[in-house]
């Protein structure tokens, strides 16, 4: 895999040159995995349109499992683990795991979404006339609040710090600032799933 | 927001703030509407918080539009391929209340609703990669 140099003024010795870092190089949206998110968004819609139990509990339970898991990872095992990696070593783990997570993240959310708002029509759970009504709106809660922090923060965040890293002369100034938002709102974000877990819970014990 | 070690070079509009507004806005009005399905619902405040959420929308565009030196090559070129990934998202969505056939005013609501977040997010995650150019 070719490498690239960043120059690193933070870590410069002595008098000489910044120190260079080397970069491994990465593509921002992984290609090979656009066939898999293709595969699963036909697999949604099929889902959806068949529009029976079984197929739509799963793609709901495995995508939400998978969003609240990773949310989870991220913000509070993974996150502070990156916080305090050397520079290189941030480097290497944020261009191997930021462009899967591109387009991970918007496929599981989309997954789960979809196939929930289907799953609860299918069930009569999202009309007002449901005893956990009230549940069911504090989850669109959650997930809205989730939504503006991830879109509005985490997301761009993730897109532009990889974008960084593929420039000539990437700004390690930049890179620091975006990684902290990102670890930050990773961990904002693992606090809101937390409610998630409870109000699905509960849901699902009726 | 703090913008220190020259990561500024212009001085640019709080636009992912009002992003975040918009999107925001732009939810509530969904969650107003999907939680009081099916039973009638005036559509007076989803269609105010729309309106709303769309002239944040449009004001963030503008107020970007007028910083000088901002990078729109960058900007464009991000926010045409995140708008095709958002394009595809919201499509879901719509597939899904037409598979469970929302019709009439509800929604028109939601679709506009989508069609203002499809565009939101390619401006935040735009904006973010193009002010660092």
């Amino acid at each position: 895999m070719a490498h690239a140099a960043v120059s690193a003024p933070g870590v410069a010795i002595g008098d000489g040159p910044p120190a260079a870092l080397e970069r491994p190089d990465f593509q921002i949206v992984p290609r090979a995995g656009l066939p898999i998110v293709a595969l699963v968004l036909a697999l949604l819609i099929a889902g959806i349109a068949v529009n029976e139990l079984w197929p739509l509990e799963f793609l709901h339970v495995v995508g939400g499992a998978a969003w609240t898991v990773i949310d989870l990872f991220l913000g509070f095992v993974l996150g502070p683990i990156m916080g305090k990696l050397s520079i290189p070593a941030r480097i290497e783990l944020t261009t191997r795991l930021m462009p899967k997570m591109v387009l991970i993240m918007p496929t599981v959310v989309t997954v789960t979404l979809a196939a929930g708002w289907q799953l609860s029509t299918h069930l009569g759970t999202n009309v007002t006339s449901y005893s956990l009504h009230g549940w069911v709106v504090a989850s669109f809660i959650v997930v809205a609040v989730m939504a503006v922090i991830a879109l509005g923060l985490l997301e761009p965040a993730n897109i532009a710090v990889l974008t960084e890293l593929k420039k000539p002369q990437p700004n390690p100034a930049v890179i620091e600032r975006l990684m902290k938002r990102f670890i930050y709102t990773a961990g904002a974000t693992g606090l809101m799933q937390i409610a998630t877990l409870v109000i699905m819970t509960k849901l699902a014990a009726g | 927001m703090d913008e220190r070690a020259g990561i500024d070079a212009v001085r640019l509009p709080p636009v992912t703030q009002l992003g975040m507004l918009s999107l925001g806005l732009v939810l509530v009005a969904g969650i107003y509407l999907s939680a009081h399905l099916p039973e009638h619902v005036s559509l007076g405040p989803a269609v105010a918080l729309l309106s709303a959420s769309a002239l944040v929308l449009a004001g963030n565009v503008l107020a970007l539009w007028r910083a000088d030196g901002f990078p729109w090559r960058r900007f464009l070129e991000v926010a045409r391929w995140a708008l095709l990934a958002y394009a595809i998202v919201a499509g879901m969505i719509e597939y899904v209340f037409l598979r469970n056939h929302t019709s009439g005013g509800p929604l028109v609501v939601l679709t506009l609703s989508l069609v203002v977040f499809a565009v939101n997010v390619p401006v935040l995650i735009a904006f973010t990669v193009a002010r660092y150019d």
